[in-house]
């Protein structure tokens, strides 16, 4: 089996093994959707207004919550030197940490999203182009988000630091995002904004485990 | 054998030969007053020809004179975003020392010139605009720039050992590079509230002369204002790394208990 291969099924038995983290991820996705009906009140129309931006918004806070630990515990218990060593390329163990991260986290915040949407009393039209964009858009926030988890390792106060590196990054992908639910919901085509988050992942999948790479060898130094 | 170093081209020699930060102190001691006092002149002429001497616009009045402050501003906060950026370039692929320095030391210069410019545009888009922000593609990406900036500074002053601060740090700023096209071109590629490009575009710049000087002047101003400050910068980085060797060296010299630990202070340059 490849190098990918072993180190993505390795994440994934880790992961599995704690099977609470993922669910975590989810929970707190659907609580902080669920504070702003209560926080803006529920008149219909606004929810349905503002629906596409805070489901956004949540998936990526969730997102980025989980993203401290992609390369912490690994860190601090040795097994990311030796992973360095290993005869795989240090971006080839970005890519599959990030995959397994995507599958443990994204992945459950896509299946998350329509009950979130019914919640938010988004119309029909708007259930697919959120489904498409949360799809192509949350490989890209976990690629991304790599680059800031490999950079905060050894820091003091990592979590809200990487909030503040990672949540800049992360605004064209919110800024598209949005803009497919919003286009589809106002009756056009979403196709546009589909294909700039396309466009935004392909650029995102080589040079992410490159800079993450990178990253994780001086934070090894 | 010939006495002379083994370089391979021209440029290299100027390159290494300013890592020493000895010679460094030197060069930048010779330079700052030249930006001090050219910064001082600049500024002079491009404040009284701006605010004095140039037309006010037909359609915004006098108004139009925060121009001269908040589009240099603008220009800087690009300029040293993009000087951090090389400078962080060449700290990782070449280890240069000095470039480290340079770009610990743009970082808050850069900032605090993108704070002035959302804040002078701020000021200029409410008799404009009629409001104080809005959300468009120029507005919000300067205000990235911004976060990108305060991550960067942030990032590198999270780290125990200052030398791990400066490289990932280094790495963030490469990241965020991507910004600074997007904010040049998002005027063109977005239907913005804020202007388009006026000065540097195809066809060359479109405004009067009258108005194009004392915006250069001030661009100009604004740069040897930054190279001025980015000097006092880099010498309180080298004195400061100076120091902390001293007080280092001092404490190692008291915890062995060893009373001749003491060091003179000409004994560190």
């Amino acid at each position: 089996m490849s190098g990918f291969m072993l180190i993505l099924r390795r994440d994934l038995h880790l992961a599995f093994r704690q099977g609470m983290d993922s669910l975590m991820v989810v929970a707190f996705f659907v609580i902080a959707v669920v504070l702003f009906p209560l926080g803006v009140g529920p008149e219909p129309n606004i929810l349905a207004r503002i629906g596409p931006g805070v489901i956004w918004v949540a998936a990526l806070l969730a997102s980025m919550l989980s993203l401290e630990r992609l390369f912490q515990t690994d860190y601090e218990d040795g097994s990311l030197e030796l992973l360095a060593l290993q005869p795989v390329a240090l971006e080839v163990t970005v890519m599959a940490k990030v995959t397994a991260h995507w599958l443990t986290t994204g992945l459950p915040l896509i299946v998350a999203a329509p009950l979130l949407a019914v919640l938010m009393n988004m119309p029909a039209d708007g259930f697919w182009a959120l489904m498409a964009a949360l799809v192509i858009g949350t490989p890209s926030l976990s690629l991304i988000g790599a680059i800031g988890a490999a950079l905060i390792l050894g820091s003091r106060r990592g979590g809200i630091l990487l909030s503040l590196l990672v949540l800049p990054l992360y605004i064209p992908v919110l800024i598209f995002g949005v803009s497919a639910v919003d286009a589809a919901l106002g009756g056009f085509s979403a196709k546009p904004q589909l294909l700039i988050l396309s466009g935004l992942l392909v650029a995102a999948l080589p040079l992410c485990p490159w800079a993450g790479a990178a990253a994780l060898r001086q934070s090894m130094e | 054998m010939e006495n002379r170093p083994f370089r391979q081209y021209p440029g290299e020699v100027m390159f290494h030969r300013f890592a020493n930060p000895a010679r460094f102190l030197r060069l930048a001691a010779a330079v700052q007053p030249w930006a001090a006092g050219a910064t001082v002149v600049l500024l002079a002429a491009g404040l009284t020809l701006g605010l004095l001497a140039s037309p006010a616009d037909y359609q915004q009045g006098e108004t139009v004179r925060i121009m001269y402050v908040h589009v240099p501003s603008a220009w800087m906060a690009i300029f040293c975003y993009s000087a951090l950026a090389g400078a962080c370039a060449v700290a990782l692929i070449w280890k240069h020392p000095l470039a480290g320095l340079a770009a610990r030391a743009t970082a808050p210069i850069g900032a605090a010139f993108t704070f002035l410019a959302l804040v002078t545009g701020s000021l200029w888009g409410k008799p404009m605009w009629g409001t104080w922000w809005v959300w468009d593609a120029r507005l919000t990406s300067v205000l990235v720039l911004f976060f990108l900036y305060l991550g960067y500074m942030a990032l590198d002053n999270a780290f125990d050992d200052p030398g791990r601060g400066a490289k990932a740090s280094s790495i963030l700023a490469l990241v965020g590079f991507v910004n600074v096209p997007i904010i040049k071109f998002s005027v063109d590629w977005w239907n913005t509230l804020h202007q388009p490009a006026s000065v540097v575009k195809m066809g060359g710049p479109a405004i009067h002369p009258s108005m194009l000087t004392p915006l250069l002047l001030m661009g100009l101003a604004f740069t040897t204002y930054y190279v001025w400050v980015l000097l006092i910068r880099i010498r309180r980085e080298i004195i400061a790394t100076k120091i902390r060797a001293l007080q280092m060296r001092q404490a190692a010299g008291q915890g062995a208990a060893a009373p001749a630990a003491t060091t003179a202070p000409g004994e560190a340059g």
